[in-house]
């Protein structure tokens, strides 16, 4: 019997295919493969998917995140409430996705704002997570964007962490591998959304192709921009090739705003430094002096001690011991006479 | 008497058939090897990660995880020995006058005309170069390896916030790979001179090297020894 493939979603609500289908995230649709140079060009080019996240649509009811930890089955640890919304109070490697609430007491309104922001994996177009990653086939992107942590590759060296521009991934203590928002990626294999997207109460989330999310963040920047929010935009940095996750903020001017949101986040120039230069320059330096090394040691003239020295040493220790005490407390300088 | 050039311990051994002169005690070598062992597996198991060229490596000891667990801890088997060994060796690496000479003479010292260098202690000025990279390349290595110790940052964090953050670690990173390129380079430098100046390895396997041999390179420490077996015991 063959199954047929599931088809690439392009909505969260739209009711997933019930009948039994493969996968259709395939091997063979990798682009970026962590520690791997020469990845194969896929055969096909999937379409490229976004998650649209709306925070001025978003109530702050966590729904997305429950949803997250049902579907992944990850267990966060009941913490101590310190009276702050945030729940667990940062992300974990139980808990790929937050709520974060920042409270902007805006100058120009006098208004109180109170911004929530779903904090998690941007699934950057160039990821510095997979940049940073030493061990081959732990980090991938699929043609469609999705950046995936394979754990049964992954070390748990913690590279990932600072190799990310938006500080995500974080490492289990027990398992040792690295965890972080997977964009669902294996629902997106068999034709579903985002379970946060399809528990999202008011579609502040919303699932489908990159472009389609473009367009209707364009209509609801029109939106927010003719309800009095000037400097409404849409998050997609540029600065990491675009993200596939992205987020339609009130005030795109100052993405600080919202839990610190980098304004103009890149893969930082210590990471591109030491997993460029340093790996090349360095590999040659280590590789060149030990050839030098064996070489010199093979063709050059060894420097040996003569027969002669060992007589010399000879004298030189029984004339010392039969010298009178104590013995002449300067050595000579330099042997140039002898 | 003063001892200026030598180690308390280092003494004639033998005068027939060929002098020999102790240099390490037992106990030294054992600390030399360990520390020797602790950095050939710490390049081994780092390089693994270095580059992705030589992930292969990380079969060596079983698998990347493995590296990820085990080479941070012979990190610090590597600081403790390198420790204890320094505290042996430091004041006889201390620069001297002699040293400058040495150096300025490095030509002589690769042809092999070390009749026209100055007559040295117990350590000569590459010795000495050898000895200090490796205390200031160990040092960076032991701190920038804490930072970025994944398993451990709990220890410390709350000590030094600062120290924990991305981009602390990003630059930790950064050092510790170059330092790793740089303490392999001077290892290889170290082994291929105990190599190339025959006569010297079995001073860290014996423990002695012969007369002929401390007479052509480092004839005051040769002089100061054979001086000290003339002078009776103290008082
Ligand atoms: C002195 C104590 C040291 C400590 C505590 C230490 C710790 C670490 C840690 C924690 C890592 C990250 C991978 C992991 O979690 O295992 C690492 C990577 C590495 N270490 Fe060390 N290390 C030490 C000494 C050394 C030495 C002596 C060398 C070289 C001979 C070395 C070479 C490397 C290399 C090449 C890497 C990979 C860096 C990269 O991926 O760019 N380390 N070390
Ligand atoms: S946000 Fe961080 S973890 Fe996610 S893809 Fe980008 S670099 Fe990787
Ligand atoms: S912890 Fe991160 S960087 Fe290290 S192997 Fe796992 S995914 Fe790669
Ligand atoms: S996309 Fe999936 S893994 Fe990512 S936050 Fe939403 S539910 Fe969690």
């Amino acid at each position: 019997m063959t199954t047929e493939r599931a088809p690439q979603p392009t909505t969260a609500a739209a009711n997933p295919p019930v009948q039994p289908m493969a996968s259709n995230l395939l091997p063979t649709d990798l682009v970026r493969i962590s520690a791997t140079a020469n990845v194969p060009a896929p055969e096909r080019q999937l379409t490229k998917v976004a998650k649209l996240i709306d925070v001025s649509k978003c109530i702050g009811c966590k729904a997305c995140q429950t949803a997250c930890i049902e579907w992944n089955d990850t267990h966060p640890a009941v913490e101590e409430n310190v009276g702050v919304y945030e729940n667990p109070h940062d992300l974990t490697p139980e808990m790929y996705t937050l709520m974060r609430f920042s409270e902007y007491e805006n100058p120009g309104t006098g208004d109180l704002e109170w911004l929530i922001r779903k904090d998690g994996c941007m699934h950057c177009e160039d990821p510095g997570c997979l940049k940073a990653c030493p061990a081959p086939g732990a980090i991938v992107q699929y043609s469609n964007g999705i950046v995936d942590f394979i754990s049964a590759n992954c070390i748990g060296c913690g590279y990932c962490v600072s190799g990310c521009p938006f500080d995500i991934p974080r490492i289990h203590q027990t398992a040792h591998v690295s965890k972080k928002c997977t964009l669902c990626s294996d629902r997106v294999a068999v034709g579903q959304g985002p379970a946060c997207a399809k528990a999202c109460p008011t579609q502040a989330i919303t699932f489908g192709t990159k472009d389609d999310m473009i367009a209707l963040a364009n209509e609801r920047i029109e939106d927010l921009q003719s309800r009095g929010y000037d400097n409404a935009g849409l998050y997609d940095p540029q600065g990491v090739g675009g993200t596939h996750v992205m987020y339609v903020l009130h005030h795109a001017d100052k993405p600080g705003l919202y839990a610190g949101l980098p304004a103009d986040p890149r893969i930082s120039p210590v990471v591109e430094s030491w997993k460029g230069t340093t790996k090349t320059v360095g590999l040659a330096a280590i590789g060149l002096a030990a050839a030098g090394a064996v070489l010199h040691g093979i063709f050059a003239k060894a420097n040996k001690v003569s027969a002669e020295e060992e007589h010399e040493a000879e004298e030189l220790v029984v004339k010392t011991a039969s010298a009178p005490v104590p013995p002449s407390s300067v050595p000579p300088e330099n042997r140039g006479g002898l | 008497m003063r001892r200026e050039y030598s180690h308390e311990g280092d003494h004639i051994e033998a005068l027939k058939p060929v002098v020999t002169v102790s240099r390490y005690r037992g106990i030294t070598r054992a600390n030399h090897w360990v520390t020797a062992l602790s950095l050939i597996l710490l390049a081994l198991s780092g390089l693994a990660l270095f580059h992705p060229s030589l992930y292969f490596l990380s079969g060596l000891f079983g698998g990347g995880q493995v590296v990820r667990w085990l080479h941070p801890i012979i990190g610090v088997v590597l600081f403790l020995s390198f420790f204890l060994l320094f505290l042996q060796m430091w004041k006889l690496n201390l620069p001297r006058r002699e040293d400058a000479t040495w150096v300025a003479r490095i030509g002589d010292v690769m042809a092999g005309h070390e009749e026209k260098l100055p007559e040295l202690g117990k350590y000569n000025a590459g010795q000495k170069g050898v000895f200090w990279a490796m205390t200031v390349l160990i040092l960076v290595l032991i701190v920038t390896g804490l930072m970025i110790w994944e398993q451990q940052v709990h220890l410390w964090r709350d000590y030094a916030p600062w120290a924990a953050t991305i981009p602390a670690r990003r630059i930790a990173l950064l050092v510790h790979a170059l330092s790793a390129v740089g303490i392999i380079l001077v290892f290889i430098l170290h082994v291929y001179a105990a190599f190339w100046t025959r006569g010297t390895l079995r001073a860290m396997t014996r423990g002695n090297v012969t007369g002929g041999w401390a007479f052509r390179h480092h004839r005051k420490w040769l002089r100061e020894v054979a001086r000290r077996q003339n002078t009776p015991p103290a008082e």
